[in-house]
């Protein structure tokens, strides 16, 4: 092999350019952030679900209201414990969880998916 | 004597068409079939909510003002999110003005009544009982609702191809060729004018959906409100599924014309004229 050397040692530098994102974070997992809630969903005490539920799958459930509502016209859901909610991401959900960046978006960042919901609908104002 | 060459070529070609092609052959030679693929759209069961429009009353509402009366499309462009993107090429109508001439192309008449000659006709989305746009729908987002025959959109679906819109006589669908977010803020000033209601994408298309949310809560179509706020009555809606109803009884009483029904797009809107 000629310059065998020099190939060996530049493949040496070259994998631990590669691997030096996993050397420098390693370690130092960036924490799970935690949804804030606003004081309006606190005192609300119950979501339309379960916590866990809308913690695993509320993606699940706002798919089936949006294929219910525009498709089938059923515009009302009964929650569990027999509450009626006008099934509405901007106007049902958004009306407790008005703040997007704090509730919505740093896990959506964290999970790094990025649902196009609000290409469409408008987010609440939030005071910065 | 045996088979020559050219009655093997037919025996084959027979056979060909009979016995490996036998169920294309047949679709081939039944048209019976392909005219009933043409019904395509389902049926309206139950209510079929219809408008009737008072030409009569609408214009007598614009010769009060200089400016005319748009207090229809205000109410419905500001509960919908529509913007003004001041160029007629890429508007986005959902309820909107044309002259009587523009509406009615079967009507003419080089010597039409004055009062209606170049006058202004309020149009929108005629919600057909057989409509084009959705027989040509690759993604079925636009679809006619069993229950009351609102033709609707299901803006989450559709894909942009615009079939629709070649599809629909009637001009009543728009593409979004820009976000309607970035629309010229000196023409929408307080845009988005209804926070409860969403906004659409670039690259869907839009039109009138009859107000169902309203609709859903027992109230009447903004631009019907609208009217009878003003108190021009120029705008009925009502079920055309009950003689008894309100729009059945105008029907009754007043001759009534509608846009393009020599197509057999059987339209929900009726106009007095």
């Amino acid at each position: 092999m000629y310059d065998g050397g020099k190939i060996i040692v530049g493949l040496i530098i070259g994998l631990g350019l590669f691997l030096s994102p996993f050397f420098y974070n390693a370690g130092k997992a960036a924490k799970a952030p935690d949804p804030e809630l606003t004081p309006k969903a606190k005192e609300a005490k119950a979501c339309v679900a379960p916590l866990k539920y809308m913690q695993e799958s509320h993606f699940t459930l706002l798919d089936e209201w949006r294929q219910t509502v525009v498709r089938d016209g059923e515009r009302y859901f009964k929650a569990s414990d027999g509450k009626r909610y006008y099934k509405s991401l901007q106007t049902t959900c958004l009306d407790c969880h008005s703040n997007y960046s704090k509730f919505c978006l740093q896990c959506h960042d964290y999970v790094d998916v990025n649902p196009y919901c609000w290409d469409c609908h408008i987010l609440p104002e939030e005071k910065k | 004597m045996g088979v020559d060459r050219r009655e093997f070529l037919k025996i084959a070609g027979m056979a060909a068409l009979f016995g490996l092609g036998g169920k294309a052959a047949i679709d081939i030679f039944a048209p019976a079939e392909l005219e009933a693929s043409m019904e395509g759209v389902p049926l309206t069961k139950g209510k079929r909510w219809a408008m009737v429009i008072d030409i009569r009353n609408c214009l007598a509402q614009q010769a009060k003002n200089k400016d005319g009366c748009k207090a229809c499309i205000m109410a419905c462009h500001q509960a919908h999110n529509v913007p003004d993107w001041g160029d007629p090429k890429i508007a986005i109508k959902w309820i909107w003005q044309e002259s009587f001439e523009h509406s009615f192309p079967d009507q003419h008449n080089p010597f039409i009544e004055e009062n209606l000659r170049h006058k202004p006709v309020i149009l929108l989305c005629n919600h057909c009982f057989n409509p084009p746009c959705v027989r040509v729908c690759p993604t079925q987002a636009t679809f006619k609702r069993e229950e009351d025959g609102i033709v609707c959109m299901d803006m989450h679906r559709c894909i942009g191809c615009r079939f629709c819109m070649a599809a629909c006589p009637y001009g009543s669908r728009s593409f979004n060729f820009g976000n309607p977010r970035k629309a010229p803020k000196e023409l929408n000033p307080n845009y988005p004018t209804n926070r409860n209601y969403p906004e659409r994408s670039k690259g869907v298309v839009e039109k009138c959906d009859f107000c169902v949310e309203l609709i859903a809560k027992g109230e009447l179509p903004a631009c019907v409100q609208a009217c009878d706020k003003i108190k021009a009555h120029a705008l009925t809606f009502g079920d055309l599924a009950d003689p008894e109803s309100n729009v059945r009884k105008l029907l009754r009483e007043r001759y009534t014309i509608r846009r393009k029904a020599e197509l057999g797009t059987e339209p929900n809107l009726f106009y007095i004229v």
